[in-house]
């Protein structure tokens, strides 16, 4: 029992309610949204040195102790997402301070960013099913509303889709939980894991697993990703960038915990659909990143291919490749908030989207064009940027799997995905500079802030990796051994 | 009765399929909501219908219904009220901003 566990959630949802009283004090909101990530932030990192020295943190909500109660879990993986997440939304906060507009910011644009961080947080730090269908809902809400505030035609279009085929996936969802309580009659994580291990995963169980999978990858873009690109590209950049950097990860996180805590009895049936399933995303997400030339169609076709990567190493279900998964997913996280930022920065300057009418902004934003030039290697997994060894220890773990097919369509897709990116970089940034300066329609001045900072990281990240090495570590051993996570969730000898 | 419910769940389904299947907006919103019925449905009998009596303490019962999908249902007709009126009030808004609420005029087109 530790009562720090549940600040993280508490502090975004209690300050997103008293920022709807101030609707009109935006200087107040700014800063108090600001506040929240940083103390989000905070908690957490003083959670994970708890959990580093303790183990798992938990607690049982109202003092029902699991598996009857709603339990909250912080194991190091969720720990490391949530850290990584307050960074994210701070330097999208940052972001969004410019260029957002003053008619979003005074109908409820922060409260709304706030109980969507809240949702994504929930999401990592559950530790019962039903509660994990709650977070997501909570989560989605906020996205349906952020996605179509402002009400353009385009994001209005978009949002009927987005939320058409997030409600369906909800009810699966909501099915997939019915068919598990009636087969296993618990919710809690650690006692679901305990009575599929006593009963067997036979092939009903294996169904419901699939069926938790179809959900799943709905939210995540895993092969069902078909909502993702017109969904992504309809916002402003500060909210695409969120949703780029976040939503799809919160899907790719709730795969993770299933299939290593409570499916993963048969790894030959359900991991390896994971890893054909990543195969296919990979290969129609590079194919859509190389075939536009619309930044923001390049940009949500790479968010694909990297969900694709992140479940090969997940498919795998080698200690090696749950490494690269995590380090993957961290890095990816940041970078694609990064590369969505800058995407973004691009076409606010220029007004228009398509490569073909761009050229030659090195010259008028030579900070901007290197750190694209960043942005882009990393994203593409080149030495000593942060890319780099989650791809190498993803390809190792497929290899070591011998899903070798597998490591190879994942290599070959980051080299379409190097030529996707360099492709943006070359036409806006290099060439003749066809457009003056007083043309543009805004400037970089505080845009350049929030980029800074996640460059800064993805660069930190590469070269200083043996700084998070340890807390990786701590949270791969907690996925390959679910014993350590019942034990933390039920005790030492947990009853069946 | 379990299998009846069963089969009134997968009744509820089909027709919830079908309308989401047609083009206009609205029939696809009645549709979601009539999906979510039978979700609910699903839920409850799945805890199993009918076991027994109340679960309380006092009135001294060997069995009991088990009270948990109960709970799980309240909130997931919560949850599926909540996102059905917004999506009503959001597909409103896209008939009045877009002029139609054909899903076959709202694919858009290249150049927007």
């Amino acid at each position: 029992m530790n009562n720090f566990v549940i600040l993280p959630i508490i502090i975004p949802v209690i300050i997103g309610m008293v920022m709807i009283i101030f609707r009109k004090q935006i200087k107040l909101q700014r800063y108090l949204s600001l506040v929240a990530m940083a103390a989000v932030g905070i908690v957490t990192i003083y959670l994970m040195l708890q959990i580093k020295s303790e183990g798992i943190q938990t607690l049982h909500l109202g003092g029902w102790v699991a598996p009857f109660g709603v339990t909250m879990v912080v194991d190091m993986l969720a720990a490391l997402l949530i850290t990584t997440t307050s960074i994210v939304a701070f330097c999208c906060l940052l972001y969004a301070f410019r260029t957002i507009g003053k008619e979003r910011e005074q109908f409820y644009f922060y409260p709304l960013f706030l109980f969507l961080i809240t949702g994504v947080i929930g999401s990592f730090m559950t530790g019962d099913v039903f509660n994990l269908f709650v977070c997501f809902e909570v989560m989605l809400v906020a996205s349906y509303v952020l996605i179509s505030l402002g009400g353009t035609k385009i994001q209005l279009r978009e949002s009927i889709k987005y939320i058409l085929i997030n409600i369906l996936s909800s009810f699966l969802f909501l099915v997939a939980i019915a068919f598990l309580y009636a087969m296993t009659g618990t919710l809690n994580f650690a006692h679901l894991s305990l009575r599929v291990a006593e009963v067997g995963q036979g092939g009903l169980m294996t169904t419901v697993a699939i069926l938790f999978l179809i959900v799943f990858s709905l939210k995540a873009g895993l092969f069902l990703f078909f909502w993702l690109p017109g969904a992504y590209s309809a916002p402003p950049t500060a909210i695409s960038a969120i949703f780029a950097a976040l939503l799809t990860k919160v899907g790719i996180y709730a795969i993770v915990r299933m299939f290593t805590l409570v499916f993963y009895h048969e790894p030959e049936v359900t991991h390896l659909f994971i890893g054909i399933l990543a195969a296919i995303t990979m290969i129609l997400g590079a194919v859509g990143a190389v075939a536009f030339w619309d930044i923001k169609r390049i940009l949500t076709y790479n968010v694909i291919v990297g969900v694709g990567f992140i479940l090969a190493g997940v498919a795998s279900f080698t200690t090696v490749g749950m490494t690269g998964a995590l380090y993957y997913l961290i890095h990816d996280m940041i970078v694609k908030a990064l590369i969505f930022l800058l995407g973004g920065t691009v076409i606010y300057l220029t007004g228009t989207s398509n490569l073909r009418d761009l050229s030659g902004l090195i010259r008028l934003h030579p900070q901007l064009g290197w750190m694209f030039f960043i942005a882009a290697l990393s994203l593409s997994g080149i030495p000593p940027l942060s890319g780099f060894l989650g791809k190498l220890f993803i390809s190792e773990g497929t290899f070591e799997a011998g899903y070798f097919w597998l490591g190879a369509i994942g290599l070959f897709t980051s080299l379409m995905v190097l030529y996707s990116i360099m492709k943006v970089f070359m036409n806006a940034f290099w060439g003749y500079t066809v457009i003056k300066e007083e043309e543009e329609q805004g400037t970089t001045a505080g845009l350049l802030l929030p980029i800074g900072i996640l460059t800064a990281l993805t660069i930190a990240l590469g070269i200083g990796i043996q700084a998070i090495h340890a807390y990786v570590d701590l949270a791969v051993e907690v996925l390959m051994n679910p014993s350590i996570y019942i034990e933390a969730v039920l005790g030492l000898n947990p009853k069946p | 009765m379990e299998t009846l419910m069963c089969l009134l769940v997968g009744v509820l389904f089909t027709i919830g399929t079908y309308l989401i299947l047609t083009k206009s907006l609205l029939r696809i919103i009645l549709g979601t909501s009539i999906v979510g019925h039978g979700v609910n449905l699903l839920i409850i009998t799945m805890g199993g219908l009918k076991k027994g009596g109340p679960p309380l303490l006092g009135l001294k019962n060997l069995t009991y219904t088990d009270s948990l999908p109960q709970a799980l249902l309240l909130t997931a007709i919560v949850i599926n009220f909540a996102t059905t009126a917004l999506f009503l009030v959001l597909s409103y808004r896209a008939y009045i901003v877009l002029g139609t609420d054909d899903t076959e005029q709202l694919r858009g087109k290249e150049d927007e």
